[in-house]
């Protein structure tokens, strides 16, 4: 039985305490325990990013993060970027662009999408392709990704712009 | 193993007390801890400290010609460091490398360099400039401290001359001299979330023509991050010409002992090491 300890934290804007193994990483606590399963479980290594979640603000994998880590700490999951008026502006662009196919890799790439368009700088094809190289998408429909993310970031959607090699 | 105390202590001061006893293992990104305990390759001990609230840790700063930066500082942090960008470029391009987003957002510099690997992307740049590290732990209840070159640091493949009690707190040098120049070069299957084949550091600086100050570094071409003496003993106030290029390169090779694995063949790394010498090189002459 491994060694437990209470932590408090804020998930999608709501206060939560929670009592976690102190060996568990973040995403078994968010999907096992907060059952917020919008959070994948891919290969739990760092590598994929299907794990994507927003820790203060800026990007992490939750299966390299402790659990316990989380204490103190304000945590955002693909169920909390939606707005008042339903999804995001970037979560509308990935439905119009078609930026989904099986669809397991989306919330570790609308997450990462997210963190980018956060940081408020302008963003090449380039740059974006940059920003989303720790997520994997296995049906490799990488273009249409980065078209949602680059609609985004200025604010019009470019469908049928994608000319660049994916 | 079973674990007795979990801690996050805030200052310096706690975590080293906490340490004293030994029998502690730290994280602070968690991005090696947390893979490594889960497959096994890495052992949970009776202390489980996590050192990412220890105040005062995290942040690059410049006194003279010394630059500080603390061992929480993260990857992001490098990468994004106008400080360093104008001294050390060649530690922002290691950073550059380094991962993925998600992981250079939480990774600490402290961490790769605790981790030991041989391959580890901060530890070439930070050969280049003749690091010191500064370590921490307390002696009887007051705070100690000490420095040991990096050149010194590593040991084997995960393993350091950190003792059980103390822990890594600033990496200090000095900035390196007008007309430094510095490459690093790693070698992958694709540019994210790989751990180097091979990596390769060389810097100098030419004057009259001359190349000066010359440093050579090997990531994962012998167990531990190296210093290439005979590259550099082979270059030191040569003219970095074509000949000098390849007689070096050849003799980068005789400074290398690379191993056999998933991620390349002795032989292979052996030619990569040569290449990429002969690449990084050319790049600075």
């Amino acid at each position: 039985m491994s060694l437990e300890k209470e932590i408090h934290f804020r998930v999608n804007g709501n206060l939560t305490s929670v009592e976690v193994p102190v060996t568990m990483n973040a995403l078994a606590m968010i999907r096992d325990r907060l059952k917020l399963t919008g959070t994948k479980r891919g290969c739990e290594e760092g590598e994929c990013g299907s794990c994507t979640i927003l820790v203060d603000g800026v990007s992490v994998n939750a299966c390299l993060m402790f659990a316990v880590d989380c204490d103190g700490r304000d945590l955002t999951t693909i169920e909390g970027i939606r707005t008042a008026e339903g999804l995001s502006p970037l979560q509308k662009l990935f439905v119009e662009e078609w930026a989904v196919q099986c669809g397991f890799c989306t919330p570790g790439m609308v997450m990462q999408g997210t963190y980018l368009l956060s940081q408020n700088r302008e963003m090449s094809v380039e740059d974006i392709k940059r920003g989303i190289e720790g997520n994997l998408c296995r049906c490799t429909g990488y273009k249409k990704v980065i078209a949602a993310i680059a609609g985004a970031l200025h604010a019009t959607p470019r469908r049928g712009e994608e000319k660049e090699d994916s | 193993m079973t674990i007795e105390q979990y801690a996050a202590p805030e200052t310096l001061d706690e975590l080293t007390r906490l340490l004293s006893g030994g029998n502690a293992l730290i994280f602070a990104g968690g991005t090696d801890v947390m893979p490594q305990t889960r497959a096994g390759a890495r052992q949970f001990q009776p202390y489980l400290i996590n050192a990412s609230r220890v105040a005062g840790l995290r942040g690059i700063s410049r006194e003279g010609a010394r630059i500080r930066i603390g061992a929480l500082t993260t990857v992001t942090d490098i990468l994004e460091s106008n400080l360093l960008s104008e001294h050390v470029p060649v530690l922002v391009e290691a950073a550059d490398c380094f991962a993925s987003g998600q992981v250079r957002n939480t990774a600490t510099l402290g961490g790769n360099l605790c981790n030991a690997s041989p391959a580890a992307d901060l530890a070439i740049p930070l050969l280049l400039v003749d690091a010191e590290l500064e370590l921490s732990s307390n002696d009887n209840g007051a705070p100690s401290r000490r420095v040991v070159p990096i050149s010194d640091f590593f040991v084997a493949p995960g393993k350091t001359v950190l003792k059980p009690t103390e822990i890594l707190t600033r990496v200090i040098f000095d900035a390196p001299p007008s007309g430094f120049r510095a490459r690093f070069i790693k070698f992958g299957t694709r540019p994210a979330l790989d751990i180097a084949v091979v990596s390769v550091g060389v810097a100098g600086a030419t004057a009259n023509m001359v190349f000066a100050i010359t440093r050579v570094a090997f990531g994962a071409a012998a167990p531990t991050p190296i210093r290439g003496k005979k590259t550099e003993e082979l270059l030191e106030g040569r003219l970095l010409v074509d000949d000098t290029i390849l007689a070096a390169s050849s003799a980068a090779q005789k400074d290398v002992s690379p191993i056999s694995d998933v991620r390349g063949s002795a032989w292979y790394r052996r030619e990569l090491v040569r290449t990429l010498t002969e690449r990084a090189l050319h790049d600075v002459a």
